[in-house]
């Protein structure tokens, strides 16, 4: 079972972590059971990252197979970047990666080494809030509130990379951002009403 | 876009901004020292036993702190079908008992918990255990199973008038509706966090519609008073009923805390949210309807089979709507249930009443074409005086206004008299329209109110807000009942330490809660009344009922007293008082209490590919009075949501040769996404019920959905002459056959 074996160093393991990501991400009920001679579970290795957060920059040792996501909640406690799926599929977890919308479960934190995340909490400017989340108040674009963090983030990019020039280019543009509580017509005005607006985000 | 017809705009919702900053914790987001991570391990087969739990290298793996399983699990007091006596045990728990033996009962039930100091860590070692079973036949496939009546439970039967009416009708439709699985799909995973202090004092972070309510079954799980549990939830993110009991990640966490005394974690994964966590049950039903030449029913016949598991019956109220939502003199229904090696299911939002809806709703617009008659003409025909059922009065009824303001809002005089007959941008156009109706009801709630000698008035209860706006609404009434600034008021939830609330479910939460509410907001009044005549100069001679409280201040005449000051002179830092409300039933009020709803519908469907656009919905209630204006629309905006989810796209799928369910993700189980959506326009009747409880308002979660998918489906059938009764709608249903 090479891809639990840690040998050479990180550059090997930089090669291998492809596959064992996608192995460590799937979800285990689709895993099918392993032959189990000779598997030897050796300690996943560390590693020290450093990235800036929110405008603070972070170190860390981490374990190689945190993916941002759980890198993001369960270490440094920024739990308003949300896990709905951990799959990439839907858009709960998105975080902007050095300014570009990303799904945070998708990435390891590794893999972000030295780069530049920005998460829900570092929208506002002290009680001050961003242009969409105040768009999002006020259009309640919301209602448990769980998929809104991911909404928001995505809303951005969305105006940022100019595709929220229509109702419809903002539907398919946020198309992977999935509300199960149906706040869909509410945060498409919100984006809608913050381009209009011309305001920067 | 126009918000909402005839309501002004509104209010925000109290907790957005927390909600917009991430500041909102959920169940799995409160910050614990020490804690440990507990992964579920899922059987790969669907009935038979555990052999052998080989857990060699997990348990070896870094990290790993406990693997629990059938083989070590603690003896659990819950768990225990009799008592030390020998007598049966009053207090089992209800459902499965994870990893409590080593039975499978369903392909992907959780036969071990591994748990270790990182979530990595327990992942990790949760691929190592090699699970020998044995297997046994074992059966999924409802409509296969359904055909053998041997292997159905009768869950009651229903009749009124002639039992052979139907025969005797001059018109008569009849048809079998069939729905798949569906699956609440909240965003956020169920998540359950367990701190024990102690043997016998437990905290527990739990994702639950229902604190108080989760508190006793925890409680009565490890036999320890009521007092030595506190559950805490502060927000749900999405349950649509899911979370209307604690499932296996509850018990599992807890066990496992309390072996490893360490708190621990348990996160459902997405594909374990599939089938760990309740889903609306498939259902076939079969619908007959007779009426006379012009139109009045003379007989409903509707019979219903939906799922359960095999350790565990579900019943819903499926065939419930067909014996009073219209005018009918002969009405028959009967409910079986059909066990299958399956999970067990639960209540999802508008629950059976959605299901029974979608066949009744569909055969009446059956009728309406073959009496040539409009389908609200047919409805308005058909309208019932009193409920049929209970023959009781309605407490409130205003279907009618919905009719006219739904027509005139989707345009209903566009829609083609004869189906298919109508294009509009090369598409195929057809208009549809359903009704939904729910029992609205009120039950048990305490609410407690402190009025702090700043001004701030808060209320407490322990119940928990999934989205609804719960809070928003409470704070509104009290705002409006003591004329105070909104602002001014807090509404603390989430904490079963609360005086108790009521699960929240089955809409009832405004009702319920919201009596509460008033009660304590008039007990309040009156202790500030007579507070300003004892230690107010102004007031003493004043009668109470000529003191009023306004924008935080006691008044009469010309005479203002901030409250602030009445309580400096009082020489009180507080007034606290906790008010109960009893709950109420239909019997007792001698009338019969519902909420309704009317969807109306306008599709275009492309002639070759079949491609379905919902080109424009218009959602109307009659929910009594509207508390909350803003939170209620996006309530109704949800329920549209949810109902384009059932009608045309969500279906779980079983491999029923395994047993395994085959879609259990977000890019296999299809939910409405942004593009999905149509322009919605919401309306309510906004007319206070004068019967169910003093603030006039009904219940709004379930009708919101109840009757979209035959809205939806009758507009398809105006829009194209093709009538399917199996959901979800697809292409290939309406005749699609690919390239």
């Amino acid at each position: 079972m090479e891809k639990f074996c840690y040998q050479n160093g990180r550059r090997d393991f930089l090669r291998k972590s492809g596959t064992l990501a996608a192995f460590y991400l799937a979800p285990t009920m689709l895993v099918k059971a392993l032959p189990l001679e000779n598997v030897i579970p050796v300690p996943a290795p560390k590693e020290k990252i450093k990235l800036i957060v929110n405008g603070v920059e972070r170190s860390a040792e981490i374990d190689s197979r945190t993916t941002l996501l759980d890198f993001l909640r369960e270490q440094l406690g920024l739990t308003g970047t949300k896990k709905g799926c951990a799959m990439g599929q839907c858009g709960a977890c998105i975080v902007h990666i050095d300014g570009k919308r990303m799904n945070s479960c998708l990435s390891l934190a590794l893999f972000n080494n030295g780069k530049t995340v920005t998460t829900i909490e570092g929208l506002a400017k002290g009680d001050e809030l961003h242009p969409l989340q105040e768009a999002f108040v006020e259009n309640d674009a919301m209602q448990c509130g769980y998929c809104t963090p991911g909404q928001i983030m995505s809303g951005i990019a969305c105006i940022r990379e100019k595709k929220a020039g229509s109702r419809e280019e903002i539907q398919r543009y946020m198309a992977g951002n999935i509300c199960r509580c149906g706040a869909y017509q509410n945060i498409v005005d919100a984006i809608a009403s913050v381009q209009a607006s011309g305001k920067s985000v | 876009m126009k918000k909402n017809i005839g309501i002004e705009n509104d209010s925000p919702r109290v907790d957005a901004v927390e909600k917009v900053t991430g500041r909102a914790k959920y169940a799995a987001e409160h910050r614990i020292d020490n804690i440990a991570y507990g992964i579920f391990v899922c059987s790969t087969i669907a009935k038979g036993t555990i052999l052998s739990i080989e857990e060699g290298p997990a348990r070896a793996a870094e990290g790993v702190l406990d693997i629990i399983s059938y083989k070590n699990c603690p003896s659990t007091p819950g768990y225990e079908p009799l008592l030390a006596d020998g007598s049966k045990n009053p207090k089992q728990w209800w459902g499965l008992k994870v990893l409590h033996d080593n039975i499978v009962r369903f392909y992907g039930q959780p036969v071990a918990l591994v748990v270790a100091d990182s979530l990595e860590n327990a992942n990790g070692a949760a691929q190592l255990l090699n699970i020998q079973y044995q297997s046994e036949a074992f059966e999924t496939d409802f409509n296969s199973a359904r055909k053998d009546a041997a292997k159905l439970k009768t869950s009651g039967n229903y009749s009124r008038g002639k039992a052979n009416a139907i025969e005797e009708a001059v018109v008569k439709v009849e048809g079998e509706y069939t729905i798949p699985v569906e699956v609440h799909s909240p965003m956020e995973l169920q998540a359950t966090i367990a701190v024990w202090e102690g043997d016998d004092k437990l905290t527990v972070y739990d994702k639950t519609q229902g604190p108080k309510s989760m508190q006793g079954t925890l409680a009565r799980l490890f036999a320890i008073p009521d007092k030595n549990v506190r559950v805490i939830v502060n927000y749900v993110g999405g349950a649509f009923g899911n979370a209307l009991r604690g499932w296996h990640n509850v018990p599992a966490a807890c066990i496992a805390a309390k072996k490893l005394k360490r708190p621990v974690k348990v996160v459902l994964t997405r594909p374990q949210m599939f089938n760990l966590t309740g889903y609306r049950p498939q259902s076939w039903q079969e619908i007959k309807m007779g009426a006379s030449a012009d139109g009045k029913f003379t007989s409903i016949v509707h019979n219903a089979i939906s799922m359960t598991a095999r350790y565990e019956d579900f019943r819903e109220g499926i065939v419930n709507a067909s014996r009073f939502l219209y005018a009918c003199d002969s009405v028959q229904t009967s409910y079986k249930l059909l066990p299958l090696d399956v999970s067990a299911p639960t209540w999802m939002r508008g629950p059976g009443e959605a299901t029974g809806c979608f066949a009744l709703e569909s055969s009446i617009d059956d009728l309406a074409y073959q009496l040539k008659i409009d389908p609200v003409a047919l409805r308005l025909k058909n309208f019932p005086e009193v409920n049929p059922e209970s023959k009781l009065p309605w407490s409130s009824n205003y279907l009618r206004d919905c009719y006219e303001k739904g027509k005139e809002l989707i345009g209903w005089s566009n829609r083609p008299q004869v189906p298919g007959s109508k294009k509009e941008e090369g598409m195929l156009v057809g208009y549809g329209m359903a009704n939904g109706v729910f029992g609205a009801s009120r039950g048990q709630a305490s609410v407690r109110a402190i009025l702090q000698d700043n001004g701030m008035l808060i209320l407490q209860s322990a119940v928990s807000d999934m989205g609804p706006g719960t809070t928003t609404a409470m704070i509104k009434i009290a705002a409006e009942n003591l004329q105070w600034p909104l602002e001014k008021i807090k509404f603390t939830l989430g904490d079963s330490d609360l005086p108790p609330g009521p699960t929240q479910g089955g809409s009832t939460t405004t009702s319920t809660l919201g009596t509460a509410v008033h009660l304590v907001c008039e007990a309040l009044k009156k202790s500030l009344q007579e507070l300003a005549q004892m230690h107010l100069e102004d007031f003493k001679n004043v009668e109470i009922k000529n003191i009023e409280i306004k924008n935080a201040s006691i008044v009469s005449g010309d005479i203002n007293v901030a409250i602030t000051e009445l309580m400096k002179k009082a020489q009180k830092s507080s007034i606290e008082i906790t008010k109960d409300s009893q709950g109420t039933n239909a019997q007792e009020l001698k009338h019969a209490t519902n909420s309704f709803s009317c969807h109306f519908v306008k599709v275009h469907v492309h002639p070759k590919t079949m491609e379905i656009k919902i080109k424009e919905v218009v959602t109307t209630a009659d929910a009594g009075k509207i508390i909350s204006e803003n939170t209620a629309r996006s309530q109704m905006l949800g329920g549209v949501v949810g109902g384009i989810g059932m009608a045309l796209k969500e279906e779980l799928k079983f491999d029923h040769s395994t047993g395994q369910i085959i879609n259990a993700s977000f890019a296999g189980y299809r939910v409405p996404l942004h593009t999905d959506i149509p322009k919605t326009t919401v309306w309510f009747v906004n007319k206070p019920d004068p019967i169910i409880n003093p603030i006039g308002a009904k219940g709004l979660g379930e009708i919101a959905l109840i009757g979209l998918a035959a809205a939806i489906s009758n507009a398809i059938y105006n829009a194209t002459g093709k009538r399917v009764r199996d959901l979800p709608i697809t292409p290939e249903k309406l005749g699609y056959k690919g390239k």
